[in-house]
Parts: C-alpha cells; sequence; structure tokens
C-alpha cells in the first residue's frame, strides 16, 4: 500500500517567450514523489528539469497543468495556505558562491526560515540554527561567520541547512554537486543521503550526471525536450534502458575499460514525440515513452 | 632518442603573497610527443590549468616563473611578446573550457578562423576562408557556410568548442593543449568532442596536452596520465599503468572517489541494506 504522495505534478506545462519567439520549456510532465523517496530527474540542458524543479518550489509558475504538495492542489488554495504548503518545499541550488547571501552572516540565513515558519523566540532560533549547523556537519559556532569564510563544500553544507530550516517534507536539489571537486561531492552526497535516514524527508533531486543519480536516487526519470522519456527503479533503468535517448545518454558517460578510437558514432534516431504519445509499462514501475508511431 | 616536441623542465610559478612565496607549481617535468595525449589531472588548486598557462606565457604579470620550456629543442622561458606570438597557435594551440569566453562575441565566425591563418601562414584571406570551411566540416559542423558567417551567441556550447578545436587544429600546431574542454558540455555532446579529438590527434599528428578533473576521460582517451596535486607531479606513467596500480595514496585517493555508475549503484544499494532493520 503506498500512501499519498509528497509531491505531485500533472500535465505541467510552461512556455517562455524569449525576442517573440515561443519557447516550451515542459511539455506536459506528470510525476509523483513518495514519503521518503529520492527520485532522480536527468537529462541535459535544455531538457526542462531545471524548470520543473523551480516550479515545484514555487519559483516559477506553470502555464498549464496542476501541482499537488501533500495532496492539496495549490494553485487553488488561498495565498496564505498556499505559502505554508509551499514552505513544505525548499530548495538547495547549484552554486554555493551565488546562491547564499555575502552579506548576511550564516546564522543569519538559516534563521530566516525559522523565521518565516512563525518561529519568534530568539533563543530557540539560535539553538536550531546551531543544531541545523551540527546536522550538517559543520560547527555550532560557524553561525556568527560570513560565507566567504567557507569553502565551497562547506557552503554546500551550509545552503542544505538553510534548506531543511523550516522542516521542509522536500528538498528540491538542483545540481547540488556539479560545482563541486570529486571527494567534496562525495561528502555532500554522503550528507543528503544521511539526512533522510529517518523516513520522513523526500527529495527531487536534478542531475545531468548519471554516476550521482545511481549514488542517491530510488528511481530516475529522463527528461528530453520538455518531457519525461523513460521513469522507473534506478537499477532497473540504468541496466535495462528502453528509450533510445535514455540509451545515448548512457553510452556516453565515460567509462573506464572503454577506450576512444576517433570514429564517428552512428548517428541515433530519437523519436519526435508529441502530445498524444503514451508511457507503455516495461516491467513494474519502469515506463517508456513510446511514439505514436512506434520507436 | 628523438626529442620530444615539447619538454618541460623543473618548471615553478610563485606569487608573492603577504605571509611569503605561494608556489602554484612547483619543480614539474614532463615531455609531449607528437601524436600522443598526455592527460594532466587533478582537483582544483592543482596546478594543472597554471601549468598550460605557463608553457602559453599567459601568466598573470606578478606570476614570477622559474625552470625550461623547450619546444622542437629550442628553450621558450626566455621569449618575450613578439617572440611568443609566433609560438602561439602555431606551434602551441589552445582550447579553453569556455567556449562562449574564448570566442570573440563581435566577430564573425569567419573573421575568427582566417586571422591566426593570415598571421602564421600567410595566406590570403580567400585561401584562409577555403582552409576554415574544410576544418569546420572535419569537426562536423553542418553547413560551414552559414556557420562562417554567423556569431558566437547564435551558436550552441557544442558548435563553439568544435569551432575552437578547428580555429586551433587549422594552424596545425605540434600540440594543442585543451584545458577542460568538454566540462562545460552536456554529456552527450562532450561524447562527440571526446572522438574528434582523438581523431584528429590521430590525423594531423598533432600531441595533445588534456587538462582535466574527469578521470573516466582520461581512461577513454589519453594515452599517458600526470596526477596533480598541490603544484606538483605525484605520479605519472602509462594509463594503464596508472589506473590499473596506482602508487601514491593521492592517486589512490583520487581513484577511490571517483564516481561510476555501477559504484553508485552499489554504494547506495549497500546504505539500503544497512538501514534495514
Amino acid at each position: 500500500m503506498m500512501s499519498e504522495p509528497v509531491l505531485k505534478v500533472e500535465g505541467l506545462r510552461k512556455s517562455f517567450t524569449v525576442n517573440r519567439r515561443t519557447v516550451h520549456a515542459l511539455n506536459g510532465v506528470s510525476l509523483v514523489l513518495h514519503r521518503g523517496e529520492t527520485l532522480g530527474i536527468i537529462g541535459e540542458s535544455g531538457s526542462g528539469k531545471s524548470t520543473l524543479g523551480r516550479i515545484a518550489v514555487g519559483l516559477d509558475t506553470p502555464t498549464a497543468g496542476e501541482l499537488h504538495i501533500e495532496g492539496m492542489r495549490i494553485d487553488t488554495l488561498p495565498p496564505p495556505v498556499r505559502r505554508e504548503k509551499q514552505r513544505q518545499c525548499q530548495m538547495i541550488f547549484q552554486d554555493p558562491y551565488s546562491s547564499l547571501n555575502p552579506r548576511l552572516t550564516v546564522g543569519r540565513q538559516i534563521g530566516e526560515g525559522l523565521f518565516a515558519r512563525g518561529e519568534r523566540d530568539w533563543p530557540v532560533i539560535k539553538t536550531t540554527v546551531a543544531d541545523l549547523l551540527e546536522r550538517v556537519g559543520l560547527k555550532r559556532e560557524f553561525a556568527k561567520r560570513y560565507p566567504h569564510e567557507f569553502s565551497g563544500g562547506q557552503r554546500q553544507r551550509i545552503a542544505v541547512a538553510r534548506a531543511l530550516a523550516p522542516s521542509p517534507q522536500i528538498v528540491v536539489a538542483d545540481e547540488p554537486v556539479s560545482a563541486l571537486d570529486v571527494s567534496i561531492q562525495a561528502q555532500i552526497l554522503d550528507l543528503l543521503a544521511d539526512l533522510k535516514k529517518d523516513g520522513n524527508l523526500s527529495y527531487l533531486f536534478i542531475s545531468h550526471d548519471m554516476a550521482v543519480v545511481a549514488r542517491l536516487c530510488d528511481r530516475i526519470a529522463v527528461m528530453h525536450r520538455g518531457r519525461i522519456v523513460e521513469c522507473g527503479p534506478v537499477r532497473a533503468v540504468i541496466e535495462n534502458p528502453q528509450h533510445p535517448y535514455t540509451r545515448n545518454l548512457l553510452d556516453a558517460v565515460p567509462r573506464f575499460g572503454r577506450r576512444r578510437t576517433g570514429q564517428k558514432p552512428v548517428p541515433v534516431h530519437l523519436p519526435q514525440h508529441g502530445d498524444d504519445d503514451t508511457f507503455v509499462t516495461v516491467a513494474e514501475g519502469h515506463t517508456v515513452l513510446q511514439a505514436a508511431g512506434g520507436f | 632518442m628523438s626529442i620530444p616536441y615539447l619538454s618541460v623542465r623543473d618548471l615553478s610559478v610563485s606569487f608573492v603573497t603577504g605571509t611569503g612565496n605561494f608556489y602554484a607549481i612547483d619543480g614539474i617535468s614532463f615531455d609531449l610527443a607528437r601524436g600522443e595525449i598526455l592527460a594532466l589531472v587533478g582537483e582544483s588548486g592543482s596546478g594543472k590549468s597554471m601549468t598550460s598557462l605557463s608553457i602559453m606565457k599567459l601568466l598573470p604579470a606578478v606570476a614570477q616563473m622559474s625552470g625550461r620550456i623547450q619546444i622542437e629543442g629550442q628553450d621558450i622561458s626566455a621569449f618575450g611578446r613578439r617572440q611568443m606570438q609566433d609560438v602561439r597557435g602555431a606551434k602551441i594551440g589552445m582550447i579553453f573550457q569556455e567556449p562562449m569566453t574564448s570566442l570573440n562575441p563581435v566577430l564573425t565566425i569567419a573573421r575568427q578562423m582566417t586571422e591566426g591563418l593570415v598571421r602564421h601562414n600567410g595566406v590570403s584571406r580567400r585561401e584562409a576562408l577555403a582552409t576554415s570551411y574544410t576544418w569546420l566540416e572535419d569537426v562536423g559542423i553542418p553547413e560551414p557556410d552559414r556557420v562562417l558567417a554567423q556569431y558566437p551567441h547564435q551558436l550552441s556550447g557544442g558548435m563553439r568548442q568544435r569551432i575552437m578545436i578547428a580555429a586551433a587544429l587549422a594552424l596545425r600546431p605540434g600540440i594543442l593543449i585543451a584545458d577542460e574542454p568538454t566540462t562545460a558540455l552536456d554529456v552527450t555532446v562532450q561524447s562527440q568532442v571526446l572522438d574528434l579529438l582523438v581523431d584528429l590527434k590521430s590525423r594531423s599528428g598533432s600531441g595533445i596536452l588534456l587538462i582535466t578533473h574527469d578521470i573516466g576521460v582520461v581512461a577513454e582517451t589519453a594515452d599517458r596520465v600526470a596526477v596533480m596535486r598541490g603544484g606538483r607531479i605525484v605520479e605519472t606513467g602509462t594509463v594503464d599503468e596508472v589506473l590499473r596500480s596506482p602508487q601514491h595514496d593521492y592517486t589512490k585517493a583520487l581513484l577511490a572517489s571517483h564516481l561510476t555508475v555501477d559504484k553508485g549503484l552499489k554504494q547506495r544499494e549497500a546504505e539500503f541494506e544497512r538501514a534495514r532493520p
């Protein structure tokens, strides 16, 4: 028995107008995120994965489609309730250098989330901030310092603490380790895995890196040109990819034991998906988008 | 033994700081022959990009450089600005990580590609344009005619990086320094660009100094590898030797922290098992 998903989007569409041209970032995306689950969104630049994440946390509004948080449809709620629900969904950004305010102490930035939640007791805020810092592997007294005093890895820990401050149910992490060295990457991934051990937190983990997604995610959704083309348990999708684009993506990942010969690869024909295309179930929980005319 | 095309001996680069000299590069030596790919691998701050900048003599004025850099047996360490202009592009080509900032936004691709050819090879603009056309075709750019008339912002990142490679190789340099050439690119585009580099290396016979943080890329493309840390080369050898039986602790650590798809899957599943009551 599956409980109600913490996050659900249905038929999400988003278009932007750039230079009088309309760009469709999302062409009808539907997915669910269950409690305690980590869902990976993998895709390349322009696939719409970041737009999806921004809509989930309320930084963007969809052109069409529905966003449900904890079973409630967000856009029909009165503003105060909507803000309250939207607070359940927090974000970690890619670049820990530009996502922290350089002029505020770390403690102040983390504390703002608690204040927004309605906490007005300063000693309580102070203690909670220190607890949060400790939870992400930093020292309690770091609250007094400014972002420039920290390394990239430490800053990303601060960004994690800030995201956790309002006690969200969902954390959307948009390429949270892409800007970090590999050894630091591993530490942040371990931290993210550790934080959801009690089973309440859910992640929407957006990344272009197949290895990172394999490390952290229970299920993955592969995005291409504003559509999810394949979705399923992480091992199933990686070991038995069904969509030509997924295969392409997996094959491009550099690996040991393969040498490049300089031979031009055989061009792969990717299907042009339309709005009438439907998902076909390959195995339990593993679905692939099938073009109306077949592959 | 023949003389290697590029030979670097005891290269050091230091900066004067409030607390004494800081060595960004601390006495490194290596050789690079034509037709081989040597990878300099390391994390940020290891000095790998500084190494390429010192070979090209593009270091900031405050940097102090010592050591010997030889090209075909000729010492270029004492070369002035004028002499370096004949080395850059013609003998050593360079491509950077960010093809947006390394192409001039207000000049057409044709202007930027022909500039070096006219300057170094003394050919006419018309001949240079013809050569550029052929090279754009070689790096897999559809409709070179149209692209030559375009400006950098009209092209995608992958296209711009191909143009950089074409522009660099059109001058037939003995070696090409590629500083994180695929880091800013999507993985499928990275794959195409790496194939292209390997193909062009074998066809043009240029040596490539590949600077990267990605061991996966090294494993697939490089012949030899030098692992850098804190301005020093801590281990060097053929790719097979270094990746299969690393000797230095840092190389071991670097390999251990390199995340592959397979390792990722296993690590997550092991965690899941441990968490089960």
